[in-house]
């Protein structure tokens, strides 16, 4: 599975611009499912049949970037964040357009440290002139951090774990899964990363009967941490808690028992600040019973997202026994 | 009683039941929501179809258990907007496996520098005390657990009343009442009396009712602050002197005009609560539901919003109850359409 | 002339009445069918058999104040509608309630001001409306809580292009909508003038619900900060740089397909075109590319200084402009040269 989480992660495809990522992952699913359609927003939800009630799948395919906003008379780039992005993790990285166009991060010189903010920084294309910067990329596009994969061993890091993994696993899922419990609706949705704007729409135009996303969470585990009882290598989550939703407590409890019945190690989350597409998807019409798995991650938005091998694997078992097993609350 | 119950936003069930229950008595059908919401339908006499939903929410803010560290005490975020002043030197009850007892603590003053008493302590900083080992806080305690303010119903003087959770639990006791008094007068038509959930956390209870139940018209019954000292007069509405009736985008001009005829038509005294924006109670998420739903906001004064001591007048309920089943009793078919007219 | 007659009409978020009024006297020749909703909107229907759906969309409401209680002497204390910087309220002229009463936001003169005072802002508190009433009692002959107010500044033109005037941000794109409803386009159109777009963006999307269109334009007036001390890439618009664009906002990723057209037909034809270099803050967009299953949305603005203030400024050429370009763009949606 290492090879296809290499190939997704390092796909291009930040918030509002994701067809790459779509292409790659219609590609790797179409012997998998029975329809597939994209919508008005451009999710990607994929139709596997299995009669019943209606689950709905969720992992987002957009990553953050960076939107040129401004090309000065020098060639350099002035950009807004698409997605949550701290100054911090920009620095001196490099970003990546569609077009292949690389770019590197600069800041104007400041007077301490803690002045640095996302308005004082560029990027710088290499251009030596507007006139040059413009022959490569225009107002309006859209760059995504540039980072290749790597592979620890038991650990593995890229840029867009963030929700990339997730992909991944639910890719794998729809290959392993035998006996489909429900009419599943895999949705590889958009623009989470800017408000859960594909989910919303898509949990519309589908009102499953369940909806469960799949997406990363916080750890504890590294120095100095903040509180969070979340570690790398100790399992999938199962969600109760974010800043997007309260996860419906009999979702919860179905996926532990789920869990706890095929002997799948699981931790249990509860993250104080951060949300998921299952916030949108509860909400939808009147009201959806929702849950989420998370796959524990160090460095979240960061160029080196950091995930347990060993979580990843018993996020795919996971998930397909979800799949396999009736809900009846 | 519904104060002392348990049901923080996303938790609701204890306190659901309760209502549930309450409301069985008191309308035709009683339900319960995908979402949790409590949904009490009362029938009107009229052929037309329309219907009133009032909603007031049951959920209560609280904290939850995120860590249990190595020697059993406990970490915990808030649930919904909590002013962790509030919380230190409070009793807690722990909602595990069985109900807990905890304590809040804080270091005691002989230990403190006059520079630390100066300062807030943070939530980052506060851990529950069950007085219980680890091994035993394992078996009992789970991340994910609620946690509640250990405060039972307090008369005071008069008719004032203070506990946790009178926002909005007040405002559901004026559900019940308006049941009450429809019982004795006609309407023509249905109503929908809803206790919502998640309302503290982003007012998805009343999102997911109001759309399913398709009102014609859709009134909330919250809370707003009571007069006291150090805020200014014109941000507060004085206790005891009846409901505050809201005006502004939020509410819809003819419903507002209404409430305030039938106030004056049976003498119920009642205040103005000017709102150009967002109210922040149900009756946000209510009016821009589907293709939107005219929305009317009635508050309870209460003074210490959001502490486990919030105090009011209990004529209040009594009488904003009043009002509410006398505007239901004023609607019918024609005004509703003339909702439609600008 | 109807920007003017916009610009001058009374219409804070949640008291759009005024407008609307002025927008069925302006098109009742040309606009046969008309819908409105529980929050307000005004929505003109103009069917056609054939699709595309387009609903265009501009918010009729603007900022403005309500009177929250009235003092012992007479003074009246006011809360926000809408985001209004503190610092603009100071020393201006309003209207008050449906009677137009005049009414004057004073301030401790600067005489009786210390120093420090001077370089602090004036906080709400510290300000308030005098109508001229000697107490509560007379006061309340003339305005009552819960009445509205908004700046009392006249339309006027500096020169042949450019004009002054409370509110272009919307009434610019208001004049536009309705100028194009003005028209006949061989497509099934909709133009709503929605409410409370700035207490919340409130309107535009249960409008939305009830149109259920295939696509939606949103006509804005929007920030232009191309003044000193800001630097170029904090200008966000350029007055004459033409109709701006929204590739993004806080609300919403607006359509590439649409706008890779609107930049076509703003070459082929000459016109001056921006983007808006700002992302920070909301619109209609957002709320209405969120309806239902998803509904594809760009956003296109006339640039005006000094919104949100009793007096902005927008150019005629600006406006023309965009007017041309949104009537080019729906004839290419109505011949079905523009694919998705």
């Amino acid at each position: 599975m290492k090879d296809l989480i290499k190939r997704v992660v390092e796909t291009y495809g930040p918030a509002g611009n994701e067809r790459r990522i779509r292409e790659l992952l219609q590609s790797e699913i179409a012997p998998f499912v029975d329809e597939m359609r994209i919508d008005a927003l451009g999710n990607l939800i994929a139709l596997k049949r299995g009669g019943g009630k209606k689950l709905m799948l969720a992992a987002h395919m957009d990553e953050i970037g960076v939107m040129v906003t401004h090309i000065d008379k020098n060639g350099f780039l002035r950009f807004y964040p698409v997605g949550g992005l701290s100054p911090l993790t920009l620095l001196g990285n490099r970003v990546v357009f569609e077009n292949g166009t690389v770019g590197v991060i600069g800041a104007e010189k400041l007077e301490a440290q803690k002045d640095l903010t996302l308005h004082k920084l560029f990027i710088d294309i290499g251009a030596t002139s507007k006139e040059e910067a413009e022959t490569k990329v225009g107002l309006g596009d859209v760059a995504a951090m540039m980072r290749e994969f790597a592979d620890l061993g038991k650990r593995l890091v890229a840029k867009a774990m963030d929700d990339r993994i997730a992909c991944a696993i639910l890719v794998e899922a729809l290959k392993e899964v035998k006996h489909a419990a429900y009419d599943i609706y895999a949705v590889f949705t958009t623009q989470e990363e800017v408000g859960l704007r594909g989910a919303r729409v898509a949990a519309y135009g589908i009102t499953p009967d369940l909806g469960i996303a799949v997406d990363v969470t916080r750890t504890g585990d590294t120095p100095e941490a903040m509180v969070m009882d979340v570690s790398l290598g100790q399992g999938p989550t199962v969600k109760i808690r974010d800043s997007s939703l309260i996860c419906t407590p009999s979702v919860r409890k179905f996926m532990e028992e789920v869990a706890v019945q095929n002997g799948i190690k699981y931790q249990l989350e509860v993250l104080e600040a951060g949300g998921t597409d299952a916030g949108a998807i509860q909400l939808t019409k009147g009201g959806i019973p929702a849950g989420v798995m998370s796959i524990p991650c160090r460095y979240i938005h960061t160029a080196s997202e950091m995930v347990d091998y060993d979580d990843v694997l018993n996020g795919v078992k996971l998930l397909t026994h979800i799949m396999e097993t009736e809900f009846k609350g | 009683m519904m104060v002392e119950a348990t049901g923080v936003s996303g938790h609701e069930t204890p306190v659901a039941a309760l209502i549930k229950d309450t409301f069985l008595a008191l309308a035709d059908d009683v339900r319960i929501d995908v979402m949790g919401n409590v949904v009490a339908q009362k029938k009107g006499e009229g052929e037309d179809d329309i219907s009133i939903m009032l909603a007031a929410h049951m959920d209560e803010i609280g904290l939850m258990v995120t860590k249990i560290d190595e020697r059993g005490f406990l970490k915990f975020i808030a649930i919904g907007g909590i002013d962790q002043r509030t919380l230190v030197a409070q009793e807690v009850i722990v909602h595990g496996k069985r109900e807990l007892i905890g304590i809040i603590g804080m270091k005691p003053p002989h230990l403190m520098s006059p520079e630390e008493t100066q300062v807030a302590v943070k939530i980052q900083d506060m851990v529950i005390d069950l007085g219980l080992s680890h091994d035993e806080v394992r078996q009992l305690v789970s991340i994910g657990d609620v946690v509640t303010i250990n405060r039972k119903f307090i008369p005071l003087a008069g008719d004032f009343v203070a506990a946790k959770a009178m926002d909005d639990r007040a405002a559901v006791a004026v559900l019940g009442e308006c049941l009450q008094v429809l019982k004795m007068i006609r309407h023509q038509a249905d109503v929908y009396a809803v206790a919502t959930v998640q309302e503290e956390v982003g007012l998805g209870g009343a999102l997911v009712s109001t759309y399913r139940l398709k009102p014609h018209i859709g009134i909330a019954i919250d809370v707003c602050h009571g007069e006291m000292p150090g805020v200014p007069e014109q941000d507060t509405a004085p206790m005891g002197k009846g409901p505050n009736i809201a005006l502004g985008a939020n509410i819809h001009p003819k419903l507002y005009e209404r409430l305030v005829e039938v106030a004056k038509e049976h003498n119920i005294p009642y205040t103005l609560d000017p709102l150009p924006g967002a109210s922040g109670t149900d009756a946000w998420a209510m009016q821009v539901t589907r293709a939107g739903v005219p929305t009317a906001l009635v508050s309870l004064p209460l003074r210490y919003m959001h502490t486990s001591v919030e105090t009011l007048s209990m004529s209040d309920i009594k009488s904003t109850a009043r009002l509410l089943a006398y505007f239901i009793a004023s609607v019918d078919k024609s005004f509703v359409e003339g909702l439609l007219c600008y | 002339m109807l920007l003017k007659k916009l610009s001058e009409a009374f219409g804070p978020s949640g008291c759009e009445g005024d407008v609307r009024n002025v927008l069925l006297e302006e098109l009742t020749p040309y606009v046969q069918e008309w819908q409105r909703d529980a929050l307000g909107n005004l929505i003109a229907v103009k069917p056609h058999p054939r699709g595309p759906r387009v609903m265009l969309a501009a918010h009729m409401d603007e900022c403005g104040l309500m009177v929250s209680s009235i003092d012992r002497s007479g003074l009246l204390r006011f809360r926000k509608v809408g985001g209004i910087d503190d610092r603009v309220l100071v020393s201006k002229h309003v209207v008050i309630g449906p009677k137009k009463i005049s009414g004057i936001i004073g301030a401790k003169a600067i005489h009786l001001q210390k120093p420090e005072e001077r370089s602090q802002v004036i906080p709400l508190s510290g300000l308030y409306i005098d109508i001229g009433a000697k107490s509560k009692e007379d006061a309340e002959k003339l305005v009552k809580i819960g009445d509205y107010a908004v700046f009392a500044t006249e339309y006027k033109a500096l020169s042949d292009t450019v004009v002054v005037g409370k509110s272009f941000d919307n009434r610019a794109g208001c004049a536009i909508l309705a100028e194009i409803l003005k028209e006949d386009f061989a497509l099934d159109l909709f133009g709503a003038f929605t409410v409370q777009e700035e207490v919340g963006l409130r309107g535009a999307g249960v409008a939305a619900y009830g149109i259920s269109p295939d696509l939606a334009i949103v006509l804005e007036g929007t920030t232009c900060n191309d003044l000193p001390p800001s630097k170029e890439h904090g200008y966000c618009t350029t007055l004459g740089g033409g109709p701006a664009l929204t590739a993004m906002d806080a609300s919403v990723i607006c359509d590439k397909a649409m706008i890779g057209e609107l930049l076509r037909l703003a070459k082929e034809n000459d016109i001056p075109i921006q983007f808006k270099r700002s992302i920070t803050g909301g619109s209609d967009g957002g709320r209405i590319n969120q309806t239902k299953d998803g509904i594809p949305v760009v956003v296109i603005s006339v640039p005006c200084r000094y919104i949100h203030s009793p007096v902005s400024m927008l150019s005629l050429t600006d406006f023309n402009h965009t007017l041309q370009l949104v009537k080019l763009f729906l004839t290419s949606i109505a011949e079905g040269g523009f694919t998705r």
